[in-house]
């Protein structure tokens, strides 16, 4: 049996570079950052601007995020006015790394100081890590399984695999999925600082000689996943597919990447697998690339590993460089921007990349967004996610022909 | 320390409650039913605490699974606090 395939039709994303899909690519291929202060937030959003007095209060920002991306996304796939599935026919996954991180401080703050008398009965619906599922779940009335994923930084990747898995495997017809993370709060800074994975200067630059950890940042980024008959039947505007995914682990460390990048590299070769793709018809990498000093040498050696003499002709780049590393909503924004890319034919780039590492000698793309000329009929990515945990996780998405 | 339950400062501090948690505050009327104004039983039960808070009033949850109309909530508070 062919198994179904499966198309994007519809994204959103609210991001440190503003409100929308379009503004995130417009302004990385610019060459813009969205990091102030050494932290990636959302500035250009005012949550009350999108939602209600009641939506806002009763839920996180980390469901607020992801609620606005969402409708962006269902309207980018003509889903504004009604779903055009049976509502059992369609799923939500959601990633994040932690869930509604800043409620739940703000909750144990009113535990300490006025005692569990003054803990609001909405505390748990707010911090519950499939806050941002349930959220969207009801929001546009999707009744089939929906759920979160949660494998810290490999999260949106995740979410995205398993919702094409679950098309793939009739479970569903469509899925909306993606990844929300809204945790710029005391807790998170101080837990990262102290696991020594922030960057002290404040300065997301991969793949730099100077790079010295992540910038942490927050937003959300949705994706409408559909098979890909069934979109075709109604007309959709497809802006991609979802050609193969793969998951591994590395079994290694609680925080620290497995250095060889032996397992990421598994993850590469499974993706390109399930794609039933070479490596020389890979157009461009995503990178994870998040500015540790770990994560951008053992990235470079499992692409290396993969792609053996190919490596130096796939041009790489990190969204991270733009944006920060948005945790659990990293692998769904930089999906999108790599759609994006691929549509745009652009490839943009490592921004602030201005004193390459001798050590890592791949096209990361440094500084100024270049042409991206697809070698076959349509273009293809891969998009490498990693999470503390030893999650790895390699998205391959195909765009459409010009 | 509680405030003075006046039926007048309760039916206030009840409405602004109330409009606190979604509905406008014109809305919010005492013949308003908590269905119209899209109020349930989480927001209730946050009520409560406001009005235990301000006024030493507790408020069980079979004491606020009765009440219908934002009137209801008003008599039901300043009755307990006097």
């Amino acid at each position: 049996m062919t198994r179904r395939r499966v198309v994007i039709t519809g994204v959103g994303a609210v991001t440190p570079l503003g409100v929308g899909a379009d503004v995130l690519l417009r302004r990385w291929v610019a060459g813009e950052s969205g990091i102030a202060d050494g932290e990636g937030a959302c500035r250009d959003f005012v949550a009350s601007d999108h939602l209600s007095k009641k939506e806002i209060r009763r839920a996180d920002r980390f469901a607020h995020l992801a609620m606005v991306a969402s409708d962006e996304a269902l309207a980018s796939a003509g889903w504004s006015d009604e779903l055009p599935y049976a509502t059992e026919r369609v799923a939500c996954v959601l990633a994040t790394g932690i869930g509604g991180l800043g409620s739940l401080e703000d909750q144990h703050d009113l535990l300490r100081d006025s005692g569990p008398k003054a803990v609001s009965p909405l505390s748990v619906p707010l911090f519950m890590v499939n806050a941002g599922a349930a959220a969207l779940s009801m929001r546009h009335s999707l009744r089939g399984p929906a759920f979160s994923v949660g494998s810290a930084c490999a999260a949106g990747s995740h979410a995205i695999g398993t919702a094409a898995r679950m098309i793939q495997t009739g479970d569903a017809d469509a899925v909306v999925t993606g990844g929300a993370e809204a945790t710029l709060t005391p807790l998170a800074r101080a837990s990262f600082v102290a696991a020594g994975a922030l960057s002290p200067s404040g300065i997301s630059r991969p793949f730099d000689a100077r790079r010295d950890g992540f910038v942490m940042g927050e937003g959300a980024g949705i994706l409408v996943l559909e098979d890909a008959e069934r979109a075709a039947e109604r007309g959709a505007t497809v802006l991609g597919e979802v050609r193969g995914y793969a998951s591994t682990s590395d079994a290694f460390h609680l925080t620290a990447t497995e250095p060889d990048g032996t397992y990421a590299a598994s993850a590469l070769v499974a993706a390109l697998a399930d794609a039933g793709l070479a490596p020389d018809e890979i157009d461009y990498i995503n990178a994870h690339g998040t500015s540790t000093e770990l994560n951008d040498s053992s990235e470079t050696r499992a692409i290396k590993r993969v792609f053996g003499e190919h490596a130096q002709a796939v041009p790489i780049s990190s969204t991270k460089s733009a944006i920060g590393h948005l945790l659990g909503a990293a692998g769904a924004v930089e999906a999108i921007a790599t759609l994006l890319a691929m549509r745009d034919r652009v490839l943009p780039p490592t921004v602030g990349l201005e004193q390459p590492d001798p050590e890592l000698d791949l096209d990361y793309v440094p500084l100024s967004a270049r042409p991206f000329t697809p070698r076959g009929e349509r273009p293809v990515a891969l998009s490498n996610s990693f999470g503390f945990g030893g999650h790895n996780v390699v998205l391959c998405l195909e765009g459409v022909a010009a | 320390m509680a405030a003075t339950a006046t039926p007048e400062a309760v039916e206030a501090r009840i409405v602004e409650a109330l409009a606190s948690f979604g509905p406008d505050i014109e809305q919010v009327t005492r013949e308003a039913t908590f269905e119209e104004l899209d109020i349930d039983s989480l927001d209730l039960v946050e009520l409560a605490q406001i009005v235990e808070d301000d006024y030493g009033v507790e408020l069980k949850g079979d004491d606020m699974k009765n009440l219908k109309t934002v009137g209801d909530a008003i008599e039901l508070v300043v009755a307990r606090a006097s």
